[in-house]
């Protein structure tokens, strides 16, 4: 670790630059942690990257892979890694060691969106730790989190080995992405339920319509909707007995709780569902995150900071970040143009009853109100939205028509991904899907005693995309790893009910 | 410098070595590795060593992007393929793992998993080759080579002797004398060589299926050898009726369609041993691939004659290989093993198809000759 202190101090020029833009920065209304730049050669570069911006994270063999992944692209000269921020605070940010001035500069500038964004987003308010006692400040000590989590592991990768160690960690990641995207802003449930409460299975009425007269009695109240009215009571008090009682979607935590586990596989585990609560925000926001970066480097690069030199050199650069490909989505470009998009109309008065009801062309083509409100909902839009919000509320159909946005698919027929359609719905509802719980499957918890033999239970909510088996069934291992009892997943395969179950022995996926 | 990511990247090798172990059957039937050979280097592609999560199916989802064409066009490309400039980590990408590996260690992970014994080094180690190891310790040198353990404790048996030395404060000054250095010895090492000779039947029988067999087959063997023998050499030979010597690429390509004598290739690879190879100073392997067809009864008798007298007494281990052909009899192989039924140095072997090269390398090599 002693070569991380020693050598990474920021050079004097880079220093002078940094405090340059961070006044440019902040003039523009940017609100950002103090940040520390530190200035590494490839080799570190990789290194830190590959263990996801953390030096001090703990040992896994993943971290090695993607190591030797970045090492070798980087020496076949497919890529190259510009910046790595982290949010932290006060937050770190990495500049790779011989990059040009114009380079460091724009890293630099796009570095501050960041961490604006890290700090002022609703959605990293999750990975805040509290508040400073003495000046309020957030605390996200997650450098020195992550250092804890390292300590943990080498701890008791030290006492029963690594291997073992690092099976479990192995199973846990399995079910990393298992976890609830709401669950950090729903209220704690701090009193747990007295025995008292419940010590009352009182039997409920069933619940008739009000009869006046004793005579309409068998009118009103059929023997068929009592029955029915019977079942459903009996179903509700067959949902209290189960457990959870609600179907449970951070399955980690639930684990946490729940299974019978070992006090080291017990550590581990909360490392690995504490790091993918952390991680979260960045996946639910990177288009906004990225496009707001971009739109900051954008500007301050052309307004302030660049001088007549050096703006051809930075506009390749940023036009090579913006760039776009067949099939791919550039989360740099389209966060950059959406932001841009929205200003522009928020600058023009492009909003509200009016502008919606609104369906002369022409009127709506010059429309301008001249109300200039775009900086001010820019602002409000990066601390309130996340990326499905973002594009639900933001997305327009002029927007789509002038980034040529398009809804691609695999065809089936054809043998090869197609553009399937152009129009607005079609794309927006595209988008949506592939963003909702950040791309992950919508995997809970239904029941950890199903049929009475404490196997654990999970339901996949098919949404219109079946989950890839192969990986499917070897995390049905990875969950009896952990529940130790076995585990079935429901979910629909090719438009049927299947149970995809692992009983400690055998797998066997089976039609409902 | 060591990084602390080595540790890890060391861990992930190790699994890359496991991997390929289990999958070594399936690469060496499928020959895949042959086309990936670099100079020491083999890459070879794993797949799946990413940690299984609960995803959805790879063309279950589409996606958005930007750009010109029409609906129904095709896109260019695989679009879950490449990755554009981003954040680092935070995805994977779906590209099987290419895993270089040294030949050296290729032949390790081969000889554990065939169980292969280290070849008994049969004395022939006429040459030399000189070789610097550490292993002395001596007064003067130069400072890069300080011992200190040993420095200090020889001031320190000075600085007690001495009286000097005083528990409460324990400071030790070396002086020049007290100085101790590592020193190198220039050891002789003999070196073992080895020549692999390649023998093989292209007459009409031999088909290009064939052909792949021994080619795959020779590959792994080259790999195995070249662990065992520092400086190793291979010839070819290719025959019909009559015996040439040719180039590597030549051997694997030319398809005759005369008859066969296989005479005619014992003879001309006893004459290149007798010419280059004198079997005191090297190992010598011989292997001949054939489908077992022999042009007479005369001729497989004049085969048996020069293997005893010549190539047998000269060689570690004769290996005879018999491609499965629709065409050949297969008589040549019963012949040997009548002839030869208790000389352990000839080796022969059936490969039916591809799935029983693994079986048969591990008899040609699995003796330790």
């Amino acid at each position: 670790m002693a070569q991380f202190a020693l050598k990474t101090a920021l050079p004097n020029y880079l220093r002078d630059e940094q405090l340059r833009i961070e006044e440019f920065a902040r003039g523009v209304g940017l609100d950002f942690f103090p940040t520390i730049f530190e200035v590494l050669s490839y080799e570190q570069m990789n290194e830190i990257a590959a263990y996801g911006g953390f030096p001090t994270r703990y040992p896994h063999w993943r971290w090695g892979m993607e190591y030797e992944r970045l090492s070798k692209s980087h020496e076949y000269g497919l890529s190259k890694i510009y910046e790595l921020v982290i949010n932290n605070n006060p937050a770190i940010a990495y500049l790779l060691e011989g990059n040009s001035l114009v380079d460091q500069k724009l890293v630099m500038a796009h570095v501050y969106g960041h961490i604006d964004f890290f700090k002022n987003n609703f959605c990293f308010q999750m990975t805040s730790q509290g508040r400073d006692a003495r000046d309020g400040a957030d605390v996200r000590k997650w450098i020195d989190g992550m250092a804890n989590h390292g300590a943990i592991v080498r701890k008791w990768a030290n006492r029963i080995g690594i291997e073992t160690v690092e099976l479990f960690i192995d199973a846990c990641l399995s079910l990393e992405n298992l976890i609830d995207p709401q669950k950090p802003f729903l209220p704690k449930d701090l009193s747990p339920k007295t025995s008292e409460e419940e010590a009352e299975p009182e039997t409920p009425e069933v619940p008739l319509l009000r009869v006046d007269r004793e005579y309409m009695e068998s009118f009103i109240n059929p023997e068929e909707f009592v029955e029915s009215q019977k079942q459903k009571l009996a179903q509700e008090a067959e949902q209290a007995q189960r457990f959870p009682t609600e179907p449970e979607r951070d399955v980690l935590g639930f684990l946490l709780e729940n299974a019978p586990l070992q006090r080291w596989e017990r550590e581990c585990l909360a490392v690995v569902r504490a790091e993918a609560y952390y991680f979260l925000p960045q996946m639910q926001t990177k288009i906004m995150n990225e496009g707001w970066a971009s739109y900051w480097h954008s500007r301050l690069m052309t307004e302030s900071i660049c001088d007549a030199s050096e703006i051809v050199d930075y506009a390749e650069r940023c036009a090579s970040v913006l760039a776009t490909a067949p099939g791919q989505l550039n989360p740099y470009k389209l966060g950059i143009e959406l932001f841009r998009h929205i200003e522009d109309r928020w600058n023009r008065g492009q909003f509200g009853k009016e502008w919606d009801e609104c369906d002369d062309w022409e009127l709506r083509r010059h429309w301008d109100r001249r109300t200039g409100l775009g900086r001010e909902k820019i602002f409000e839009v990066r601390s309130l939205y996340n990326d499905v919000t973002f594009i639900d509320e933001f997305l327009t159909e002029d927007f789509v028509l002038d980034q040529k946005l398009y809804a691609f698919g695999y065809n089936e027929r054809n043998d090869r991904w197609e553009i399937e359609s152009r129009t607005f719905g079609d794309v927006k509802k595209q988008l949506l899907t592939s963003l909702t719980n950040a791309g992950n499957p919508i995997i809970s918890v239904l029941d950890a005693n199903h049929g009475n033999r404490s196997e654990l239970l999970l339901e996949h909510t098919h949404q219109g995309a079946d989950l890839r088996l192969d990986w499917a069934k070897e995390v049905t291992k990875a969950l009896s790893r952990v529940w130790t009892r076995p585990v079935e997943i429901h979910t629909v395969v090719d438009e049927k009910p299947t149970a995809l179950r692992y009983d400690g022995r055998d797998y066997s996926q089976k039609t409902l | 410098m060591s990084l602390r990511i080595d540790q890890d990247h060391s861990r992930f090798r190790n699994i890359v070595r496991g991997r390929i172990r289990q999958n070594l059957r399936k690469y060496i039937s499928k020959g895949e590795l042959l086309g990936r050979q670099g100079k020491d280097i083999v890459s070879i592609p794993i797949p799946q060593i990413d940690i299984p999560k609960l995803r959805f199916g790879d063309k279950q989802q589409g996606g958005v992007a930007q750009g010109d064409g029409d609906p129904g066009d095709p896109l260019s490309a695989n679009p879950q393929d490449g990755d554009g400039e981003g954040q680092a980590g935070d995805q994977a990408g779906d590209h099987p793992l290419e895993v270089e590996l040294t030949l050296d260690e290729l032949a390790d992970i081969l000889g554990e998993e065939l169980e292969l014994p280290n070849i008994e080094n049969k004395g022939k180690n006429a040459i030399i080759d000189k070789k610097d190891r550490y292993i002395g310790v001596r007064n003067v040198g130069p400072n890069s080579l300080r011992h200190f353990k040993r420095t200090f404790r020889s001031a320190l048996r000075r600085q007690i002797a001495l009286g000097t030395y005083d528990p409460k404060r324990p400071v030790i000054i070396p002086t020049r004398d007290d100085m101790r250095y590592k020193s190198w010895k220039t050891e002789e090492e003999p070196v073992a060589n080895a020549v692999i000779l390649y023998m093989m039947d292209v007459s009409g029988s031999m088909g290009d299926e064939q052909k792949e067999i021994v080619r795959i087959e020779s590959f792994w063997i080259d790999t195995w050898l070249r662990k065992q023998y520092k400086g190793i050499e291979t010839r070819f030979i290719i025959h019909d009726a009559a015996a040439r010597e040719v180039d590597r690429d030549t051997f694997f390509r030319t398809r005759e369609s005369g008859g066969t004598m296989i005479s005619s290739a014992y003879r001309l690879a006893a004459e290149i041993i007798a010419h280059d190879y004198p079997s005191a100073t090297w190992n010598i392997y011989p292997f001949h691939f054939s489908d077992g067809d022999n042009w007479s009864v005369d001729d497989t008798l004049l085969c048996v004659d020069i293997l005893k007298k010549l190539l047998l007494p000269a060689s570690n281990v004769f290996c005879y290989g018999q491609v499965d052909s629709p065409y050949g009899s297969g008589q040549f192989i019963k012949d040997l093993r009548e002839h030869f039924s208790d000389d352990e140095q000839l080796i022969t072997s059936e490969i039916n198809d591809r799935d029983a090269i693994v079986e048969s390398i591990r008899e040609f090599l699995g003796k330790g000759k």
